[in-house]
């Protein structure tokens, strides 16, 4: 087996570790960008809907486009690339073992950038009692087989979730001629983006059931139907009006959760509210030289976030492997109440760097259709307040707080930081 | 061609006895109506090798119970099938329940189960850590052990494929054919077959089969419906296989582990109608969970990752096995095989034997019967050289399909030419444990749909979950019309 060194290496190749491999590359160090797929782009490829990058390229690009931008730039620097190869382990000293076609290789890493993105909830998680037959898939894989493959899953779809790839799927599907007859919603509001319901749904008359839930899956073979109840809040079916529905494909758009096997694996410290690694301003995780960004930390909404997180956790992870930044247990810790659902980042490093100041992601758990003020605060001071309109689950609230805080906060580190919305 | 035996059935009995016939000069066909063998009860149980406290003395089951579980070792060596002698417990919860423990305690001695102790409470505590405090005794089982039973019955039923037995899969019964009073054959969706003698081990379906035969027309297999909840291994440790006491309705719900390190809890106990409905159900699942933590309360039901159901055979009115051999001529008859079967099999198998023997059945030794199944290791199974190995000769085991569980191409090809070839995407995930982890097959679905298109010279199209109608894809985008 060879051993071989690298500055950075960046786990997987989507926009957030195409953007973390450009940006370290941009530092002078040596970068290796790894995937296990055959091409780079990590989803984005599969995503032919438009719809991408209005902020970073003030265009309104389909996936694979996008993609095509950052791998472009991505050929302009010197960065090695190994596709097909898969990362099985990472060990604390940051020795990455990957599998190719070439057999087993050992890389020696100064520090290492997770990227690995998410991967979707499905039917394990939902527990939908039923039948086991062919049909039922996840949105992602629907959306490669029609996208990628050129494979129609089925033909009566039912789809639950109002996901944004679900919603997607609903109006590729018809496109494809295939027939959507329900999407089901077990919530009370949309998940998604509501641009998302307006042209996916809404422009092709398919309509959205919210508070609605799939109850049983039937079919032995293939999916032959489903039941469907009302829920109430809890999410508890009412039975009494629960009805049938003949179709043959179930497609299942409920949700991401961060991929953190490897992180897991290497004992880096997760957030049980965002499912991704607990970081700080720089991205760097619990574990020393070990940085993390994009889908991977937490879902993002756009692409042009995890894009931005990606080039942030790159840069410095490149200062780590130049000893530009120096670990030490981080001195802030943010927290957070109800109806927040989760902050990123958690955790905040007060030492000299040249600060521009630091972006913090909101996420509420409960729809809040009303004006309300977000709020960071120690006991009496309050430091950063952002008036909006409404707060909804489906999108996220960046919040920039300057440097003259960060400043602050050095000579007078306050008790304790709460997030809060009043 | 003539057979000499015709086994109609790959579960475990039908498979374990496939492979005993190997070990003499014979011809042996086995018919098999699903598209992979052992995918009815065989596959969805609790996947335990009972002590044999539990049949009432006298019983055939009694009987069969504790000298099958004591086979299991040397098959399970000959085999490199996971088991483990776990031991087990029975838990009392209420006073009077301890009545019961000492009656089984006294079955069991009958029964010639070895090494049965009753412990206190405290020692119940002691020795199950995360027990219910209403814990108030136990009887404690040291035989009693935990199998893979995909991986027993699909290992036993290769080793008889390799030796020579003929496997005939999606091939159904239909009829008996007869010579006079006498069975000679099968009739089945893909021809008849002729055979000196046929063996009922059809599973859920053999009192069908028997009926056909003209045998105990009263005797029915009411299809008793278990449901299972599997707990994902990294969030909840159980290593205990844990019964309540029974009841008339059965042994009851249990937690246990399994040998891939997650806890199974269930089974409930239903009677359904169909012998197709193998589903599961919000009220059985309710009752899965109430029952499990009527002995072990500290998981939730948030932690489980699967669920399915099986059925047990359940032969009423007698409740026992019926094992029968030349009752009617040519015939043997193994039906009503519900639990404790996968622990009595071996057994089962040894009794159906003699009893072939006692009927004049002259069993002349096989030279080439080889009884040991080397095991077709994953490459995750090896060690980093071997590995390296591995990949340097076949550059396929260098990529990962399934990442969750880190199945590469290399061993998906290697079982897809195997001796039982997988043909379809179950097939595959039972012997490869692939599409099971974190993602469901979400991400390896499309990649293992062409490879079996590939391999096996078909469209993507013609690729099953399980063989019959249960394709993947029903059709292809508009672009590719074109």
């Amino acid at each position: 087996m060879t051993m071989i060194d690298f500055d950075v290496v960046v786990i997987g190749a989507g926009p957030a570790g195409m953007s973390a491999a450009i940006a370290a590359s941009d530092e002078k160090v040596s970068v290796l960008l790894l995937d296990r797929n055959t091409e780079l782009g990590g989803i984005l490829p599969q995503c032919i809907h438009a719809g991408f990058g209005a902020r970073r390229f003030k265009e309104d690009l389909p996936g694979p486009l996008y993609a095509h931008r950052l791998i472009e730039e991505l050929k302009k620097r010197p960065v090695e690339v190994w596709l097909d190869s898969f990362v099985l382990d990472v060990s604390p000293s940051r020795k990455v073992t990957v599998l190719s076609k070439r057999g087993y290789e050992e890389i020696q890493a100064r520090s290492i950038v997770l990227a690995m993105g998410c991967r979707e909830r499905t039917r394990a998680q939902l527990k939908i009692p039923g039948t086991h037959p062919a049909g039922v898939y996840t949105a992602g894989t629907v959306q490669r087989m029609i996208n990628r493959e050129g494979w129609m899953p089925g033909k009566r779809f039912v789809i639950l979730g109002s996901g944004d790839i679900g919603m997607i799927m609903a109006r590729r599907i018809t496109l494809e001629g295939g027939e959507v007859v329900r999407v089901l919603e077990a919530l009370p509001f949309l998940t998604g983006l509501r641009r998302n319901y307006v042209q996916c749904l809404q422009d092709f008359g398919i309509e959205l059931f919210l508070s609605r839930t799939i109850t049983r899956i039937d079919g032995y073979e293939r999916v032959e139907g489903v039941e469907v109840a009302p829920v109430d809040e809890n999410l508890c079916p009412d039975f009494s009006q629960k009805e049938y529905i003949p179709c043959d494909t179930v497609v299942l758009s409920v949700g991401l959760i961060p991929e953190n096997e490897l992180s897991r694996k290497m004992g880096v410290v997760l957030d049980p509210f965002t499912g991704g690694p607990v970081v700080d301003q720089y991205s760097q995780t619990s574990v020393y030289g070990v940085f993390a960004a994009g889908n991977v930390v937490q879902i993002y909404d756009l692409v042009d976030d995890v894009s931005d997180h990606g080039a942030l956790a790159g840069r410095y992870a490149a200062c780590f492997a130049r000893s530009l930044l120096q670990w030490q247990t981080p001195s802030l810790a943010f927290s957070w109440k109800a109806p927040l659902r989760s902050v990123v980042p958690q955790r905040i490093l007060l030492q000299e760097m040249e600060e521009n100041g630091l972006e913090v992601f909101c996420r509420v758990s409960r729809l809040l259709e009303h004006e309300c003020r977000l709020v960071l605060r120690s006991d009496e001071t309050v430091y950063y307040e952002k008036k909006l309109p409404f707060m909804r689950p489906a999108e996220m609230v960046a919040c920039r707080l300057d440097k003259g805080i960060l400043q602050q906060w050095k000579t007078h580190p306050p008790q304790r930081l709460q997030w809060e919305v009043v | 061609m003539m057979y000499d035996f015709l086994i109609i059935g790959s579960g475990i009995i039908g498979s374990l006895l496939g492979k005993e016939l190997m070990r003499f000069r014979c011809r042996v066909l086995m018919i098999e109506q699903h598209a992979d063998v052992g995918m009815g009860t065989s596959a969805a149980n609790s996947a335990i090798v009972h002590a044999g406290y539990d049949p009432t003395p006298g019983t055939l089951k009694a009987r069969l119970n504790p000298r099958g579980n004591m086979l299991w070792d040397h098959l399970a060596a000959e085999l490199f099938i996971p088991f483990r002698r776990t031991g087990s417990y029975v838990v009392a919860v209420e006073e009077d329940e301890l009545k019961t423990l000492e009656k089984l305690r006294e079955q069991g001695e009958r029964n010639g189960v070895p090494g049965l102790r009753l412990l206190s409470a405290d020692e119940t505590r002691e020795r199950i850590p995360g027990i219910t405090f209403d814990a108030k005794g136990s009887l404690f089982a040291p035989t009693a052990g935990i199998i893979d039973p995909f991986q027993a019955n699909f290992f036993i039923c290769e080793n008889a494929v390799v030796n020579g037995m003929e496997l005939r899969l999606e091939t159904r019964f239909e009829d008996f054919l007869w010579e006079r009073d006498r069975i000679v054959g099968v009739k089945t969706n893909r021809g008849n077959f002729f055979s000196r003698w046929v063996i009922n081990a059809a599973g859920i379906y053999a009192d069908e089969v028997m009926h056909k035969a003209g045998l105990h027309a009263d005797y029915t297999i009411r299809p008793r419906r278990g449901q299972y909840l599997v707990l994902d291994r990294n969030s909840f440790f159980w290593d205990k296989v844990v019964f309540p006491c029974p009841t008339e309705k059965g042994k009851g719900i249990l937690v246990t582990t399994t040998l891939h390190g997650n806890t199974l809890i269930g089974p409930n106990a239903e009677d359904v109608e169909k012998k197709t409905d193998v589903f599961t159900t919000a009220e059985g699942l309710k009752e899965v969970v109430e029952g499990g933590k009527r002995l072990v309360p500290g998981w939730d039901v948030k932690q489980s990752i699967a669920q399915y159901a099986g059925l047990r055979a359940t032969l009423f009115p007698t409740k026992d096995f019926l094992i029968e051999v030349g009752e009617v001529q040519g015939f043997v008859n193994i039906c009503g095989i519900d639990s404790p079967g996968y622990a009595s099999a071996p057994a089962i198998v040894e009794y159906v034997i003699e009893r072939l023997r006692e009927k004049g059945e002259n069993f002349v030794p096989n030279p080439h019967y080889n009884p040991i199944r080397e095991p077709r290791r994953l490459l995750k199974q090896l060690s980093p050289e071997e590995r390296h190995r591995l990949v340097a000769k076949n550059p396929a085991y260098g990529r990962i399909v399934c990442r969750c569980e880190e199945i590469t191409e290399g061993d998906i090809l290697a079982e897809i030419h195997g001796p039982i070839p997988a043909r379809t995407y179950d097939a595959l995930k039972r012997r490869t444990w692939l599409g099971t982890g974190r993602c469901q097959g979400s991400f390896d679905l499309d990649r293992v749909i062409t490879i079996l298109a590939r391999e096996l010279g078909t469209s993507v199209q013609d690729i099953t979950k399980k063989g019959g109608k249960s394709h993947f894809i029903l059709g292809m985008t508009r672009n590719d019309d074109d």
